[in-house]
């Protein structure tokens, strides 16, 4: 008898799935034309950058890539910068809601827990074809460990931030909210250990005039709030897009709220972007050329055309327009702010390099600024991680049925209810 | 820092009274970045002191954690640019065509009226605080205990390249056959473990410019150039606080 009733409850477990499965193929069968031709173009994106990649391997990654000895940091490292910043930052701006409990947010909390896994995943396929013995990386960070190296701790950092993000991304799937949020929270802090060294890999190069001081951590982790908020914003739209959907009221008010948090985080790093550039004219004459370089020299279009105008006062004032309620201005200014971001990260690390180190030296040698321009292999390796982002949102957007958040849901215990809670439940028992 | 030449021959004609007050402050300046640069060239070579000659010997007490203390004294002005230190250490130490361990800088002075070019031989500074070593994830490259050397593990190198950035002389490169980066380690494997007494460049060099030496002794040449106040010695970049063991002097 009990053997009959396994068999019939695995039966139907199998069911289950088999229906699950059923369901997820109905959903990915019954979407637009629009749907397929955009991951068409994201999945021949992430093949080219696959082929490119598994060349440059091939023949070299001196060979493949354009940088030197003086510039070794290129745009891979910039790229994989730019994809943590998202990650961090939407696991920050999504943590509001459900770690903290700030009702408003909740709504957008799901897809921002999907995204930050996606965006961190694809900053790791990136840095993998910039690492040249990244089998190597696997086996002596555990073995050989340096704890005074801020890569060391940001590598390993962000290990356990994917981990507890991919776990709390699966309590939101079985709906096991409690342990939902303590990951989310374990994320919270993993997530900005791990960014902040990222910073101090930046920070504490006290041969790099450019970087050095604590500047970089905590502006690492402003700047990723600043990305958190345009990237929720951003895709949230697309996702409503995609599914052919209206917003509902509490998700309309998530966006504002968003929004409001984003108004406030591009006011942020403007305050930071103007002291840095102040602070850099004072003290090493290098650190000055390279400050030159990016208001008046070879960078200025990227400072103020990308970063400045594109990255944050365009998406300021449009966020500011739209009141919070224009989704489609908010749009707009978040798909401005990711493309200034990108750039922002671009000029954050090849600049930090281009004075060559002898600069004040007087040599022959190095006598001007140095220059750095992207090869096509890292050009592509670059959109092949744009693109895995894209074919993953797309497709996740389907399995997961718009990361709904059901109605119940909104009403989880926030973080400091629970611990009060099992506090008492202990002092009880 | 920079300048306006005072025209001397102009000073001439002039009686003193009608120097003007800002010539005199020019003046002045040179002469407080002249005595700054030797004061400070003798100061900020960090290992050491200059005797006790200095207003705070305890800061500046004598501190070689290493037995030997390897070190370099370069003679700038003796370098005549011939390359035969690249060229050397290139054979012992089979360094490829697209890297190098050591090189050397030309700089030109036009107004000088003397000597109007000289040269400037730079390789890895094994620093007392190596920001190479700080940053390496996985201790592949590291200061060995023995002999303060900042040498390489090649098999542990991920090729991360931070050591690359975050040197302040620019002496790493990627070493594709290897499959790591590399530098000058004094030519510890090739040389100084096999019993020589000195570096390839060292050995190499017509001149004499590469004195290589030990801290640790104080009848070494380079010990007694760097405990001496009368010629001025100097490290390159002090002011990332490295501590290099590279000293340059002229002479």
């Amino acid at each position: 008898m009990a053997e009959e009733l396994t068999k019939a409850s695995e039966a139907t477990a199998e069911v289950k799935v088999l229906m699950g499965w059923q369901s997820i193929v109905n959903r990915l069968s019954s979407v637009g034309k629009t749907f397929y031709i955009w991951l068409a173009i994201c999945g021949l994106v992430v093949v080219a950058a696959a082929a490119a990649g598994i060349h440059a391997m091939s023949i070299g990654y001196s060979h493949a890539y354009n940088v030197t000895r003086e510039i070794p940091w290129g745009i891979l490292i910039s790229t994989y910068v730019f994809f943590v910043v998202t990650s961090t930052g939407l696991c920050l701006v999504s943590a509001i809601g459900h770690v903290f409990g700030v009702k408003d947010f909740m709504p957008i909390a799901k897809r921002a827990v999907f995204l930050s896994i996606l965006t961190i995943v694809a900053g790791f396929v990136v840095i993998f074809f910039e690492i040249e013995n990244p089998l190597r990386m696997a086996l002596y960070n555990v073995i050989s460990p340096n704890l005074t190296s801020n890569i060391w701790w940001m590598g390993t950092l962000y290990g356990a931030y994917l981990f507890f993000m991919t776990l709390e991304f699966i309590f939101l799937q079985i709906e096991k909210h409690k342990f939902a949020m303590y990951s989310g929270f374990m994320g919270v802090i993993s997530g900005i250990a791990a960014h902040s060294n990222l910073g101090a890999v930046f920070g504490m190069l006290h041969g790099r005039e450019f970087w050095y001081g604590p500047y970089m951590p905590i502006y690492f982790i402003a700047s990723a709030m600043m990305s958190g908020c345009a990237a929720i914003i951003f895709f949230t739209y697309l996702a409503y897009k995609i599914n052919g959907e209206k917003m509902d009221k509490p998700m309309e008010r998530a966006v504002e709220v968003t929004s409001k948090v984003g108004v406030l985080l591009i006011c942020t790093v403007i305050f930071f972007t103007a002291w840095k550039i102040i602070t850099g004219f004072v003290g090493a004459p290098a650190k000055r050329e390279a400050f030159m370089a990016l208001l008046t020299g070879q960078y200025a279009l990227n400072f103020w055309g990308l970063e400045v105008i594109v990255g944050m006062v365009a998406p300021l004032v449009l966020y500011l327009l739209s009141r919070g309620k224009n989704i489609k201005m908010l749009f707009a200014g978040s798909a401005l702010m990711i493309f200034g971001i990108f750039f922002m990260r671009y000029d954050l690390v090849v600049v930090g390099q281009i004075v060559p180190v002898f600069y004040e030296l007087g040599v022959n040698e190095y006598a001007t600024l140095l220059s750095y321009t992207p090869s096509v292999h890292e050009i592509l390796i670059v959109l092949g991680g744009m693109g895995l982002v894209g074919v993953t949102f797309l497709l996740g957007e389907k399995i997961f049925t718009g990361h709904k958040v059901e109605e119940h849901e909104h009403a989880v215990e926030p973080l400091h209810l629970a611990i009060e809670e099992s506090k008492e439940a202990e002092t009880a028992s | 820092m920079k300048f306006d030449m005072i025209n001397l021959e102009e000073q001439d004609k002039k009686a003193l009274d009608t120097i003007s007050l800002l010539e005199r402050r020019e003046f002045l300046k040179i002469g407080l970045t002249i005595t700054g640069a030797l004061a400070g060239g003798s100061i900020l070579s960090l290992v050491s002191i200059v005797d006790k000659a200095f207003a705070s010997p305890k800061e500046f007490a004598a501190q070689y954690p290493y037995k030997p203390h390897y070190s370099m004294l370069i003679y700038q002005n003796r370098c005549i640019g011939c390359e035969r230190c690249m060229e050397g250490c290139v054979k012992t130490n089979h360094v490829p065509s697209y890297g190098y361990r050591t090189m050397i800088l030309e700089r030109e002075v036009p107004k000088s009226d003397e000597q109007k070019r000289e040269f400037i031989p730079v390789l890895c500074n094994q620093c007392n605080r190596p920001p190479c070593v700080m940053g390496c994830p996985t201790k592949a490259t590291y200061k060995d205990e023995k002999s303060g050397i900042v040498m390489m593990n090649y098999k542990k190198c991920i090729g991360c390249k931070t050591c690359i950035t975050a040197c302040p002389y620019n002496a790493r490169y990627y070493n594709d056959e290897r499959r790591s980066v590399d530098k000058c380690n004094f030519c510890f494997d090739t040389r100084l473990s096999l019993g020589h007494n000195t570096t390839a460049c060292s050995e190499a060099c017509p001149a004499n410019v590469r004195v290589f030496g030990d801290l640790s002794d104080p009848q070494n040449e380079v010990y007694r150039m760097i405990h001496q106040v009368s010629k001025t010695v100097w490290v390159l970049r002090p002011e990332t606080g490295a501590m290099p063991n590279i000293f340059y002097t002229r002479g």
